[in-house]
């Protein structure tokens, strides 16, 4: 009956995204009268036990070098066994780039129906479990009912509140059958201290209007001091000024940050659909006709070369009050 | 070497977003359709490329949808590719999608199967990944390059705050998106072409749909903007801070 939640890592750390999945999985188990468990495959550095304090009671844990590395394959076998062995009837993920290619197979592997994009709780009434997504690549969100037996849940990462009270979580080791996977990873390149786009709080955008790549380091101050991560236009990215891992919108990225400040982008609609899930909208255009405002909250009509910087500023002398 | 792509009809990505019969149905009134761009751009375009490099590749296409797709299916034969298949029934459930699309390429056998990212409609990006289960092979997603020298596949993928590059051995599922390649137009010789590829139409086979959409909504529209002058950041900073409490 339990609720299992597969905590995902990157190099042996737990994702800001696992602790969202894990603090849903706890509130989904809290209203089906059942306790959450987690899964979690390879080695890894962090402290498990303390996930607890999330609301998860067991974590099962396969510490196999094997796993180390994200195959779907491989992680779609291991996570089915432990459903099955744990019996748990709802499976949660986020929804974040591993949780895209695990839980549509896990899903096909126990027949299981899938909603992912979910950005809330589910609505249990009866036989009846009902999840909203995010649909239209955001532009709307449709309510998805589930109709097997059991059921798994792809969280949007930042779509839900990250909790912590008291306890600690039972760590287990699990005995899954493994052999290895069929990918080979030949190298991984991590830009370094950067906060990955779709986890980050505060995203610091820039459009066309930036007129070309050698000006975006005042886009950097700006996101430097507001521990921000930087993301860009379609057009920005097509034209290499910035790498299209940056490009967010209805054919790019999809997020959902806090905070969400836009310079030098007008604002067309599939721009748009990739962002407003965004909780607040800055725009900062020259153009007062900009469509972006219509979808913003805060806004400076003005030069972005002339803003900026001043904005930064006038941020790094709030935080050294406030320090 | 024989490929599958598999392409999606979607509404255009400026058409209007509304719903009818009480919200339970996408209203599809004067909405222009596309084939999904992911599948478009990079999918199909990278399996054209590879045929330009290689002569003998087979390129195939496949859609789960009824008769009104067909005018997406010609122009992504307008693209290339040699043949498509209709598999004649329409869902939005991905595993009954994934269902029918595993069916077919069970006896294809396909080296490389194509699907985009995700399709701009339903936004399920899991098709690509049940496919890969239910044929119990490799699943590479979110592919950002794809190269190909015999029968190994080499990819990098998008990581959370960066890139991975794999080594795998085909057959496999790739799910791409933008890096992988460069949104193409058909030519007149294409779209002459394509008037003439075969486009088979076979029935879908027998399975369930797991998950059912129930209603839509829109979201709630915002309150309007606060414009502060632009010598006043300080102000907006205030705001930010005080008001919204966004750091
Ligand atoms: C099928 C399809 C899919 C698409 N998908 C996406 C997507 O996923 N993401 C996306 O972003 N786009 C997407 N687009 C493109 C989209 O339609 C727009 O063309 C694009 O978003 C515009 O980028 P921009 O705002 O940077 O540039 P522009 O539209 O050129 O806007 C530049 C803005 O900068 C302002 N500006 C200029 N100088 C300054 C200055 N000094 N200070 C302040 N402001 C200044 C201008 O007033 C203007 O508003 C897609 C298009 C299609 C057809």
């Amino acid at each position: 009956m339990s609720v299992l939640v597969f905590i995902d890592t990157a190099d042996g750390q737990i994702k800001k995204s696992s602790l969202e999945a894990i603090c849903y999985g706890a509130k989904v188990a809290e209203m089906s009268g059942t306790t959450a468990e987690g899964v979690v495959l390879g080695e890894v550095k962090d402290d498990l036990a303390a996930l607890g304090k999330y609301g998860v009671k067991k974590i099962h844990h396969i510490s196999n070098a094997l796993l180390n590395h994200t195959d779907s394959q491989l992680y779609a076998k291991v996570i089915a066994q432990v459903a099955q062995a744990t019996g748990a009837k709802t499976i949660i993920f986020s929804n974040n780039v591993n949780g895209k290619s695990i839980a549509p197979r896990v899903s096909a592997r126990l027949k299981a129906g899938l909603v992912s994009g979910a950005i809330s709780l589910p609505e249990i009434s009866g036989p009846d479990f009902i999840v909203k997504k995010t649909v239209f690549s955001g532009k709307a969100s449709a309510n998805v009912s589930v109709k097997t037996e059991t059921k798994i849940i792809a969280l949007n990462p930042n779509a839900y509140k990250i909790e912590s009270g008291e306890g600690t979580a039972e760590v287990v080791p699990f005995n899954a059958d493994i052999t290895a996977g069929k990918i080979k990873v030949i190298q991984t390149t991590k830009a370094s201290g950067e906060i990955p786009l779709t986890e980050a709080d505060i995203v610091v955008s820039g459009g066309r209007g930036m007129k070309g790549p050698e000006n975006w380091g005042i886009l950097e101050d700006l996101a430097k001091v507001l521990h921000a991560a930087l993301a860009c236009s379609r057009p920005v990215a097509d034209s290499h000024w910035r790498p299209h891992s940056e490009h967010v919108g209805q054919t790019g990225v999809a997020i959902a940050p806090n905070l969400y400040i836009a310079v030098g982008i007008s604002g067309a609609i599939q721009h748009l659909a990739g962002v407003n899930h965004s909780k607040i909208i800055v725009v900062i255009n020259k153009d007062p006709e900009a469509p972006f405002f219509k979808a913003a909250d805060y806004g400076i009509v003005g030069d972005a070369f002339e803003v900026v910087p001043k904005l930064t500023d006038a941020i790094k002398k709030l935080k050294e009050v406030a320090s | 070497m024989k490929i599958l792509v598999c392409i999606s009809k979607t509404p255009d990505t400026t058409a209007k977003i509304a719903f009818t019969d009480n919200n339970t149905k996408f209203d599809t009134n004067g909405v222009q359709w596309i084939i999904n761009p992911y599948d478009e751009w990079y999918c199909l375009v990278r399996a054209i490329e590879l045929k330009e490099k290689d002569a003998s590749t087979v390129i195939h296409l496949v859609t789960v949808a009824e008769a009104d797709a067909d005018p997406i299916i010609r122009k992504a034969l307008a693209l290339g590719g040699d043949e498509a298949i209709r598999i004649n029934t329409g869902s939005n459930d991905g595993y009954y999608i994934a269902s029918q699309i595993a069916e077919w390429a069970k006896q294809g056998n396909y080296d490389l199967i194509f699907t985009g990212k995700e399709t701009i409609d339903y936004n399920g990006s899991s098709v690509g990944g049940m496919v890969a289960e239910l044929l119990d092979l490799p699943f590479v997603s979110l592919a950002t390059k794809f190269e190909l020298s015999g029968s190994k596949a080499t990819i990098t993928r998008e990581i959370e705050g960066g890139e991975e590059a794999c080594e795998v051995d085909l057959p496999l599922v790739v799910s791409c998106q933008a890096g992988v390649a460069e949104p193409r137009i058909p030519n007149m010789r294409g779209i002459m072409a394509a008037r003439t590829k075969p486009l088979k139409v076979v029935d879908p086979v027998a399975t369930e749909a797991l998950t059912g959409y129930v209603s839509f909504e829109l979201p709630p529209a915002k309150a309007g903007v606060k414009l502060v002058p632009a010598d006043q950041p300080e102000e907006l900073v205030r705001l930010l801070h005080e008001e919204a409490k966004a750091f």
